[in-house]
């Protein structure tokens, strides 16, 4: 279930919601813990032996892909209407964090596509654009992506040039995007562009663009520094025709449907950072009463143990932030703020504890054939993509300022 | 369907020294019994009709019966027991009998023995209550609907034993008789709203004492720790040499 559309009135300071029973209960159902040993399971198995592989081809198998898909891992968002999964955003992020475990390249296309990629068409869409989209969705047959990102335009969203002039029953999108996540693999992309250049932000409106619409092009694959598998890309509008029918939302409201598209897709992001840290603190521990120094384990020194302490308790922190945050997207709550507040806190904590892990393995911590050093590198997207840590401190800023004196 | 303790987990004894300690523990699907299962779940993929789970045990036992309705039964069974009971596999293969009785059936699969206890007994013991034809230890099985017969694969040692009976029967699973499958993500959702019946183990009406009882239970004695002999090689390696003669006496 996706609860952007409409948003009601709680106020985020509460932990009870409006309704009798909405209390805050992070409790995960049977089915959701089942689900989460049914991926672990399956990152062990399918995934986690291929890691190396991944990281040093930049490309994650077909095969591996195709397993996921048959697993269900491309229907988290989608309602079980289309063919979906449905989950809440709770159950959403709780698979999420078990996700954030294994190679986040890999899951950066899972992510991507359960996130910013599908939750548009699942808020926005008409009915006829569900039940032609979400069911391929559903399935990983087509791949979704989000294209709102230019070469003059990232953070100041806002300041996009990719034009969409209308003919007659149709559009015509002339325009660039960059660093467009899942680009390459993707069928479906909700991508932004000006209707109306006189209105600002108001002129801005959401289509839905498939690949195969004669005048799109994905341009060159970007090499990164981390995030190996998963691949961001250019793509060109050259007079591609996208019919009317494929309007996502209304005319103009292009702007404020990415914020909140932008605004889900952060709670599940910090999710995925959120499980990356525990995995790099469940290593870090066993590191550290295994190595030994001076005669004895390096968790004997208090250095090391404080660093645990402060990785334990920086994640600890983060856990009840996202799921309070998940627990408040569920609740239908306007969580702009508190979903930058966790985007940046969530971003800011990986790399923290990247950063600690590292120190702990030493020399090994740097090595390419363990993993550790693939986590600090991956790490240090989360503080740019999808909004910058500093973007999210202006979101913060503003909603701050809103409130009367 | 059995659920047992997860092989990596670590046994200890309650006081008494007649039950395993329960806490704590991880409980998995008996893996015989997957084999089972994935068997039925193929017969049903070819030749269609319904694949009843049914498992016995404390209300545990139910997150093993919503596992295997997520690989793929259609609903299930739990004869639901408490501590109070105590149970041989006598007992419980009557108590799996009357359910199957109830149930009907065309072919019974089990796995050939629980990993927990070793008995190899239920699924036989289910055949003689049912007085039913049992193939044990199946390695390949084929079933003509039309003649209704089966023809398996039992594995021996050294030898493969290919044998045919009418059904209904009682097969039990042997590894190798297929790979079982996982779980999908929609399937275990949809298992949330599969049936389960529930049936009270009083309501069995079995009242007789086990045959078989615990006297005691007891864990295989600690290994001695290992002896790390660090040091130069040279002598490390006479002091080993040592040590197997004089301390292992083996060479």
């Amino acid at each position: 279930m996706i609860a952007i559309t409409q948003f009601i009135d709680i106020d985020p300071r509460c932990i009870v919601g409006e309704k009798d029973g909405d209390m805050m209960d992070f409790t995960l159902s049977p089915e959701i813990l089942q689900m989460k040993e049914a991926v672990r399971d399956f990152i062990a198995r399918e995934v986690e032996p291929y890691a190396q592989q991944i990281e040093e081809e930049d490309q994650v198998p077909a095969s591996i892909l195709d397993a996921s898909k048959a697993l269900g891992l491309f229907g988290l968002s989608i309602p079980e209407a289309y063919g979906g999964l449905g989950l809440s955003m709770v159950d959403k992020c709780a698979i999420f964090e078990e996700l954030g475990k294994t190679i986040n390249g890999y899951t950066t296309i899972l992510g991507a596509h359960n996130g910013i990629g599908s939750v548009g068409i699942v808020a926005f869409g008409t009915d006829a654009q569900k039940a032609y989209y979400l069911p391929k969705m559903a399935t990983g047959e087509w791949i979704g992506a989000f294209a709102l990102t230019e070469p003059e335009a990232g953070s100041n969203a806002a300041a996009i040039r990719t034009t969409a002039v209308r003919r007659g029953r149709r559009y015509i999108l002339n325009g660039q995007k960059i660093y467009i996540t899942n680009a390459p693999e993707a069928h479906v992309f909700t991508v932004m562009a000006v209707t109306d250049p006189s209105r600002g932000a108001k002129g801005i409106t959401s289509f839905i663009v498939e690949r195969d619409f004669p005048g799109f092009r994905v341009g060159k694959v970007e090499k990164k520094m981390g995030l190996h598998g998963s691949h961001s890309a250019q793509i060109f509008f050259e007079n591609l025709e996208v019919p009317e029918e494929n309007v996502l939302g209304k005319e103009g409201e292009g702007y404020v449907n990415a914020l909140k598209i932008l605004a889900n897709g952060r709670a599940g992001l910090a999710a995925r950072s959120l499980g990356s840290c525990e995995y790099l603190l469940d290593r870090s521990l066993q590191y550290a009463r295994e190595r030994h120094q001076f005669g004895k384990p390096i968790f004997e020194q208090q250095i090391i143990q404080h660093y645990l302490a402060e990785m334990a308790t920086d994640i600890e922190t983060l856990r009840w932030m996202m799921y309070r945050v998940a627990w408040l997207v569920d609740q239908g709550a306007n969580v702009v703020k508190e979903a930058a507040m966790l985007k940046l806190y969530g971003s800011e904590v990986y790399q923290r504890v990247a950063d600690k892990a590292v120190q702990i393995h030493g020399g090994l911590g740097y090595i390419s054939d363990y993993p550790i050093e693939r986590f600090y590198r991956d790490a240090r997207i989360t503080r740019i993509y999808e909004g910058t840590s500093e973007i999210q401190k202006n979101i913060i800023a503003a909603a701050l300022n809103k409130t009367k004196n | 369907m059995k659920q047992v303790p997860d092989t990596a987990t670590l046994i200890r004894l309650q006081p008494g020294a007649k039950q395993i300690e329960t806490q704590g523990i991880k409980w998995v699907i008996n893996p015989y019994d997957e084999f089972a299962l994935e068997e039925g779940l193929r017969l049903k993929e070819r030749w269609g009709g319904e694949v009843v789970l049914v498992a016995l045990g404390p209300a545990r036992v139910e997150e093993a019966i919503r596992q295997g309705l997520a690989m793929g039964a259609d609903r299930a069974v739990h004869v639901l027991t408490n501590d109070a009971v105590e149970l041989d596999v006598w007992l419980v293969a009557q108590a799996l009998a009357r359910v199957c009785r109830e149930e009907g059936y065309d072919l019974i699969l089990t796995g050939k023995q629980a990993v927990d206890d070793d008995q190899a007994q239920v699924g036989p013991l289910v055949a003689v209550a049912l007085g039913l034809p049992q193939v044990t230890v199946v390695v390949q099985l084929a079933i003509d609907a039309e003649s209704r017969r089966l023809r398996a694969e039992r594995e021996l040692e050294g030898a493969i034993e290919v044998v045919e009976a009418p059904l209904p029967a009682v097969v039990t699973a042997q590894r190798g008789l297929n790979e079982p499958r996982y779980p999908t993500l929609p399937n275990i959702m949809k298992a949330k709203r599969k049936e389960v019946r529930t049936v009270a183990w009083e309501s069995l009406g079995l009242e007789a004492a086990p045959l078989v009882r615990i006297e005691s239970l007891s864990l295989p004695p600690a290994r001695p720790a290992a002896k790390i002999l660090t040091g130069d090689p040279e002598e490390a390696a006479r002091e080993l040499a040592r040590l197997l003669r004089e301390e292992a006496h083996v060479i």
